[in-house]
């Protein structure tokens, strides 16, 4: 019995929760990518800069607090500074789109051409980031590490494997599901929601019901703002904020969007979950998890494992092909919002 | 005097691009403006590639860097002497763990044909395979591979190479891709657009961690140095007398002379691939199978109404523009001497092909070549330009001040940011790049 819950435990620590906080990065990411994909109708290659600019406001507003002494102890000061984060990103999205994304619009571009753009987005925003922040880590951090210790979890229960809880997996986890109720909420229940979800579905139709198109376009760059702050500050706060990662981020965050169901809310969060599980259980190594549960005697050379952990980010592309050969409309048949 | 642009634009233009590199030999020196002119060949070669792909047929391939590395992998493979005590320890292995591959994927896809009927079982029953196949594989394949990483793994620890000359790997390099290509265009080119891109980004990233990890094959982040050139060294050209009294006559140091006289060799070499790539891609657009590409391009449905096989001639020009990456990362790695796969990051060998084709001219070879060569030079020099920018513009400021060493030091940043600005700006206002596709009529 003892042997059964050490291997749930493990695969608790190991597994489990990490599974969660990163699903819960890639759900709040696809959620923005998916929703340029349903209103805009086109795939947004700098969304992964827009999560690190976003993360970049924040940080530096973090330091500004750290450092006249502001914190909200026990909880990390970047939650305090991220409001401000979402407005500078909110008002540098609507500037991209003001200068950049509407005159293809107007001129009603092949989508394929929105895609360049917003690979030119994607340099000019990645070069801007480089600028003021610099290539290098920076760690922002701060307030407690654990809420729950491994050790303190092996004296409490009294097996031999322990549980830990970060901060940051907490702080992730509970964010993203505030945020997506939020979201949700907004989308089915408000009228401005309602006139989103219209406008992706038919845009004739909507523009023929009096709905303003550019009022929808505004209200989707502010929540694809808002989503990518958050998303990239949670990714920050849990790993650590890195350029560079928030543009290898997007192959995850594209397959989760498109497993899903690409324009599909519902679909976008549970591709994030999908994609960040499948690959921790194909890289996990089992080898423990096998010597609890089999017999007692048994000895195991190999680690047990699928794929080796430096394939983590092929397994969300192998998953993605798949989906794309069986069902390219992916899990939740998307296409509106 | 626009029309005199007009008519003399492409001249004009590649003229002032053979200026800045004569100014760079001026200030800089003649090796940098050679290193550079080396460097711009394979960039023209890369975009000619995903001209074909992207100007003739409207393809968005965006896994360049995976075609790219795939050719180098070829120059590794090719030209590096065979490791005999690696083929000894694990070479069965690995054999028995490629037949094992082979047998799965014949069985896989024979399976798949002939079990259409049973609907969704079929699945279940492919997956039983593929599973079955892949733990057989670990079994045979995992031992062999221990076996080779662990012979002398800080000189080899790999499976070397066929020591064949490293101009063989150049067509092998695009072999390579194409074959890649094929797989990939099987699977993504019926998809729509943007998910082609999405699948090949996808695709090359996995051709890196490939590389990165499969060390019994290409030595991953341990690099492969020291490969095999096509053209002489300069240590035997030192001491050549035929080379000392050429060096002395142009008025040179034996050392420089040397470096040149190497560059300059291997840009005769890529000059004449450039050549014979640019003639056979200008022919293939002005014949009939380029007229039914941009037919394609222009129209798929109105061309499939015609009879022709869209999915068929888009699998086709993508293999090909594949093919032609693949021959230049080869080159690339052969003008290195070195294989390092850490050194491909989708912005370099991606994203800035695709500024290069955009700004160029997409659909015309002669604009991709021109844009190969403007966006690597300008890549390479916006680092000294904006440097010597920031300093000139802040030089009124106190040398200790914090935000002049801030600026100095992003300085080397700017260049992303001023690519990604030219990029928006040609889409705006210039849509059709500088060399403009030849309107036909």
């Amino acid at each position: 019995m003892t042997d059964v819950l050490n291997a749930l435990t493990l695969l608790g620590n190991f597994l489990i929760i990490p599974g969660l906080t990163y699903g819960s990065q890639l759900a709040l990411g696809a959620l923005g990518v998916t929703l340029v994909y349903g209103v805009l109708r086109f795939s947004n290659f700098g969304h992964g800069e827009t999560m690190a600019f976003g993360a970049m406001v924040t940080i530096l507003v973090t330091w500004g607090l750290q450092s006249v002494g502001i914190s909200i102890q026990p909880l990390p000061t970047a939650l305090l500074a991220i409001p401000v984060g979402i407005l500078v990103t909110v008002v540098l999205t609507l500037l991209i789109d003001r200068f950049v994304y509407r005159y293809h619009r107007e001129r009603k571009a092949n989508p394929v051409i929105f895609l360049i753009v917003s690979i030119g987005v994607m340099f000019f925003l990645g070069g801007l980031i480089r600028f003021i922040i610099g290539p290098g880590d920076q760690i922002f951090f701060d307030g407690t590490r654990f809420i729950l210790k491994a050790r303190e979890f092996k004296q409490m229960t009294g097996l031999d494997e322990g549980l830990s809880l970060k901060m940051t997996q907490a702080v992730t986890i509970i964010t993203a599901v505030i945020i997506v109720t939020a979201m949700f909420w907004f989308l089915n229940h408000t009228r401005t929601g309602k006139s989103m979800r219209a406008y992706s579905d038919n845009e004739n139709l909507a523009l023929l019901s009096g709905i303003n198109p550019d009022r929808v376009v505004m209200i989707t760059w502010i929540l694809v703002a808002a989503l990518a702050t958050i998303a990239g500050t949670l990714y920050g706060l849990d790993k650590s904020f890195k350029p560079f990662v928030y543009m290898q981020l997007l192959l995850p965050i594209f397959a989760s969007a498109i497993v899903g169901g690409v324009g599909n809310p519902v679909g976008a969060i549970a591709g994030g979950y999908v994609i960040a599980f499948s690959e921790l259980i194909l890289t996990f190594a089992y080898k423990k998890v096998v010597l609890y549960l089999g017999p007692e005697s048994m000895e195991l050379e190999s680690l047990v494992q699928f794929l080796g952990t430096d394939y983590k980010i092929a397994v969300s592309f192998i998953i993605l092909v798949i989906v794309l050969i069986i069902k390219p409309t992916g899990l939740f048949s998307g296409k509106t919002i | 005097m626009s029309a005199f642009y007009q008519q003399y634009r492409n001249q004009i233009l590649f003229s002032v691009m053979a200026g800045l590199l004569v100014l760079v030999a001026v200030i800089q020196s003649l090796s940098v403006s050679l290193t550079i002119l080396n460097l711009c060949l394979i960039s023209a070669i890369m975009a000619l590639g995903v001209n074909i792909q992207w100007g003739y047929a409207g393809l968005f391939n965006v896994g360049v860097m995976g075609f790219a590395a795939l050719g180098g992998l070829a120059g590794v493979l090719i030209s590096m002497p065979p490791v005999s005590e690696a083929w000894q320890a694990g070479g069965f292995g690995i054999l028995l763990g490629l037949l094992i591959t082979v047998g799965t994927v014949i069985a896989s896809l024979f399976a798949w044909s002939h079990i259409q009927h049973l609907k969704k079982q079929r699945y279940w029953i492919i997956a039983g395979i593929i599973i079955s196949g892949y733990a057989l594989l670990r079994i045979f394949f995992d031992p062999g591979v221990d076996a080779i990483e662990a012979i002398d793994p800080s000189v080899t620890g790999y499976l070397g190479g066929l020591g064949l000359p490293i101009l063989v790997a150049w067509p092998v390099g695009a072999l390579f891709a194409a074959g890649v290509a094929f797989v990939i265009g099987k699977i993504a080119l019926g998809l729509r657009s943007d998910y082609l891109a999405i699948a090949t980004l996808g695709i090359s990233e996995i051709i890196i961690f490939f590389i990165k990890n499969e060390e019994w094959l290409t030595r991953g982040v341990k690099n492969v140095n020291g490969l095999p050139r096509p053209v002489p060294y300069e240590i035997d050209l030192q001491q050549a007398q035929w080379f000392q009294d050429w060096a002395m006559a142009v008025g040179m140091p034996v050392d420089d002379a040397s470096a040149v006289f190497v560059k300059i060799c291997y840009a005769l070499l890529f000059i004449a691939v450039i050549g014979i790539l640019l003639w056979f891609s200008e022919t293939a657009l002005k014949s009939p199978w380029g007229r039914m590409m941009r037919a394609i391009r222009d129209n798929e449905t109105a061309a499939a109404a015609m009879g022709k096989d869209v999915t068929w001639q888009h699998l086709r020009v993508f293999v090909l523009g594949s093919a032609v990456i693949g021959l230049a990362g080869a080159m690339l790695t052969t003008l290195d001497g070195q294989f390092t796969p850490v050194g491909y990051n989708p912005l370099r060998f991606t994203f800035l092909i695709w500024v290069m084709v955009i700004i160029g001219g997409s659909g015309n070879n002669w604009g991709a070549v021109l844009g190969g060569f403007f966006i690597w030079f300008f890549w390479i020099e916006a680092e000294p330009i904006g440097l010597w920018l920031i300093d000139t513009l802040t030089s009124g400021m106190d040398p200790q001040s914090v935000v002049r060493a801030h600026l100095l030091e992003g300085a080397a940043h700017m260049r992303l940011m001023t690519v990604g600005i030219i990029l928006l700006l040609t889409l705006r206002y210039a849509p059709e790049g500088l060399i403009p596709e030849k309107k036909r009529l």
